[in-house]
């Protein structure tokens, strides 16, 4: 499934490309879009599992930093 | 945020002035105030710092620089130290007013969201979202609204200006049963709109949509960035730390504190921010640039691969030419050419036929039905009728041969339409597509904006093929093709050629043909969704010079790009090694990590000026 979110505090552009990174290496990950201009991020992810998927997304986004909040776009 | 960031800084060169200037009075105040100025500026990085490497992380840019600095204080280095970490700030900040601003300037430009519709209801007019309104209710657009959702005009008549659509600032007259556009500005007229399409699918929605998400594609260049970003940082915080141990242990008399200040060099020059930031940037200005000239892009790939065409295949009708016909030439036999023109028109005038309405439209004048009788149709071949009490023959060579007419059969581009009056040929009419007027001069374009190779592919015969090639300057024509054909040929170009594959067209009858090339444009598609849908890029208006403007932003870009990613390599490389030999200062290394910063901002900044490329 497809969803998109809004990264609120998103304000560097390594940070940006580090989590994109990291969230294709997810398990249930498909494809993740991170851009960085509008601060958004489009994730392809799995039906299967996708609350658990999302929390590991989560998880990758405040390891990379931890100002950063994943919303609903 | 930014206030009191401004004021840490003015505090800390303060602070950094007074240590300098007390240096050689007193070491322990002087110390003192290097640390306060160092703490006052650095103190949110290093906690940041301290906090990532509870979790692990030493390759975080705040880890990174708080070591560099804390390496400087250890070796005594104190004004570097200070300088390190005030520029690093600085730079931040000037990365974030960067982003800002072009994030701003963007959004201005795409300020044509419209906030409200004036719905009708049965209690009289009432506000609401656009998101609100349902197909089929009347919404009210006064003068200087804008236009809040697609839709037909129920009543009244105004100006439209859709230049936020496609651009280009012709004023559009609408009226009762026109279809009207959201996202464009009512001049002057009360207009009364029923809706077809909601918000989420109406025009001016879909092309918001389209323009914001156009970078999520991302370039090859954008890929290969971030890539390199990924190794770049432990690769120099590794030499940096082989850099600060082994000489010491290997070279005799090499002096610690000595291969330390190099290895200190090296963790500034670390990150690899200018250039991951850069290359967004840049791609978001050029996109933006080029949707304010109605040009949508709908990926910086395609950003990228438009600037490295090198062959663009047209479609002919519909694209280089109208795709209407008209009569292009008259051809009197012993009569002037307006009563040749009159007895073809009133000859067809009973006629659909398009022949025949190109015919009445290039006439002009109301029929008078009274002086037109016995109108016969001779199916393949034309049409018999007694005009004012003659008897008229309009069609083809087969209808004059079946007369028995003597006639001038010649081969002409286009349909030719013989006249016969009382049983004497008096000429003929040709009714041909017309170029449009902007074609040659956008095929020329194309040629000085080195495009190599211009195709054309038509289903239209050989003749007509060759005319438009020939008053185009495009040689290379295929004619008579079906539309399987010109699937096939694309494919044999995008094998056979270096470079990449534009193919234009209307973006209406050639969908497999736009996805097939590298990259698909439909032209003058405003308010055609399937074209939108279709196509990699979107040219709003029906002007083909876009097209070599679309080229020269992409190549405008793209060369922002590289100028950023070559500049900051050579310079951050040059430093390392100049440092690894100890002849560079860590104010290099400040220099490659945040003045290069800067230098790539504000050249990538230059993206959204596409201005003047328009006038060239």
């Amino acid at each position: 499934m497809k969803k998109n979110y809004r990264l609120v505090g998103l304000d560097c552009a390594n940070c940006a490309a580090k989590m994109e990174r990291k969230i294709n290496t997810i398990k249930g990950v498909n494809e993740a879009v991170v851009n960085f201009m509008t601060t958004k991020l489009i994730l392809d992810i799995d039906d299967e599992n996708s609350e658990e998927i999302l929390e590991n997304v989560k998880k990758a986004i405040q390891d990379v930093d931890k100002d950063v909040e994943m919303k609903r776009a | 945020m930014v206030k009191k960031s401004w004021i840490k800084i003015a505090l800390c060169v303060c602070l950094l002035a007074a240590a300098i200037f007390t240096e050689d009075i007193n070491h322990l105040i002087s110390f003192a105030l290097y640390l306060a100025a160092y703490l006052v500026v650095g103190y949110d990085v290093v906690m940041k710092a301290v906090s990532n490497i509870m979790r692990g992380k030493v390759f975080d840019e705040n880890f990174l620089m708080s070591l560099a600095t804390i390496g400087a204080f250890s070796i005594r280095t104190y004004p570097e130290a200070v300088s390190v970490m005030l520029f690093y700030q600085l730079g931040e900040m000037f990365q974030s007013y960067a982003v800002n601003k072009s994030r701003k300037s963007i959004a201005q430009l795409m300020d044509f969201r419209p906030d409200y519709a004036n719905l009708l209801t049965e209690k009289g007019e009432e506000k609401v979202d656009p998101y609100d309104v349902e197909i089929g209710s009347l919404i009210l657009v006064k003068p200087g609204e804008k236009i809040p959702l697609d839709g037909v005009v129920e009543k009244g008549s105004s100006t439209v200006d859709s230049s936020v659509l496609t651009g280009e600032s012709m004023p559009k007259d609408v009226t009762e049963g026109d279809e009207i556009l959201s996202g464009c500005i009512n001049l002057n007229g009360l207009l009364t709109v029923k809706v077809t399409k909601e918000f989420g699918e109406s025009t001016v929605n879909k092309i918001l949509d389209l323009v914001e998400n156009a970078g999520n594609k991302k370039s090859k260049s954008e890929s290969f960035i971030s890539k390199f970003a990924a190794v770049y940082t432990p690769i120099v915080v590794i030499a940096a730390v082989i850099l600060a141990v082994v000489p010491p242990l290997f070279i005799e008399g090499a002096v610690f504190t000595d291969w330390l200040y190099r290895a200190l060099n090296f963790l500034v020059v670390s990150c690899p921010c200018a250039l991951v930031i850069s290359i967004p940037l840049s791609f978001f200005g050029g996109l933006g640039g080029a949707s304010k000239d109605g040009i949508l892009i709908k990926g910086s790939n395609y950003l990228e691969m438009l600037s490295q065409a090198k062959t663009v295949i047209f479609d002919k009708t519909g694209t280089l030419t109208y795709g209407i016909f008209e009569v292009s030439e008259i051809n009197p036999v012993n009569i002037t050419e307006s009563e040749l023109l009159t007895y073809a028109a009133y000859a067809e005038s009973y006629s659909n036929h398009p022949i025949s309405v190109s015919l009445k439209k290039a006439y002009g004048k109301e029929i008078d039905k009274t002086v037109l009788s016995d109108v016969e149709e001779i199916p393949g071949c034309g049409v018999s009728a007694v005009v004012k009490e003659k008897r008229v023959l309009a069609g083809n060579s087969k209808l004059m041969k079946k007369f028995n007419i003597d006639f001038n059969e010649k081969p002409y581009i286009g349909t030719v339409v013989h006249i016969a009056v009382d049983n004497e040929y008096k000429g003929f009419i040709v009714i041909s597509d017309k170029i449009k007027e902007t074609t040659a001069e956008a095929v020329s374009k194309l040629k000085s904006d080195g495009i190599t190779n211009i195709v054309m592919l038509t289903g239209d015969v050989k003749a007509a093929a060759e005319k438009v090639g020939e008053e185009l300057g495009i040689d290379n024509i295929h004619y008579e093709l079906l539309p399987t054909d010109k699937v096939k040929i694309t494919e044999d170009i995008i094998k056979n050629h270096n470079g990449k594959v534009i193919f234009v067209g209307d973006g209406i009858n050639d969908a497999p043909v736009l996805a097939l090339a590298d990259i698909g444009v439909a032209m003058g598609a405003v308010g055609s969704d399937a074209a939108i849908e279709a196509a990699d890029v979107v040219i709003m208006n029906d002007d083909l010079t876009k097209l070599s403007l679309a080229i020269r932003i992409c190549k405008k870009t793209i060369g922002i790009v590289k100028q950023n990613v070559w500049f900051a390599l050579i310079v951050k490389f040059g430093v390392l090694i100049l440092s690894a030999f100890g002849k560079a200062t860590m104010w290099a290394a400040v220099f490659a990590d945040v003045g290069v910063s800067v230098i790539a901002i504000l050249n990538a900044m230059r993206a959204l000026k596409v201005d003047s490329l328009n006038k060239q």
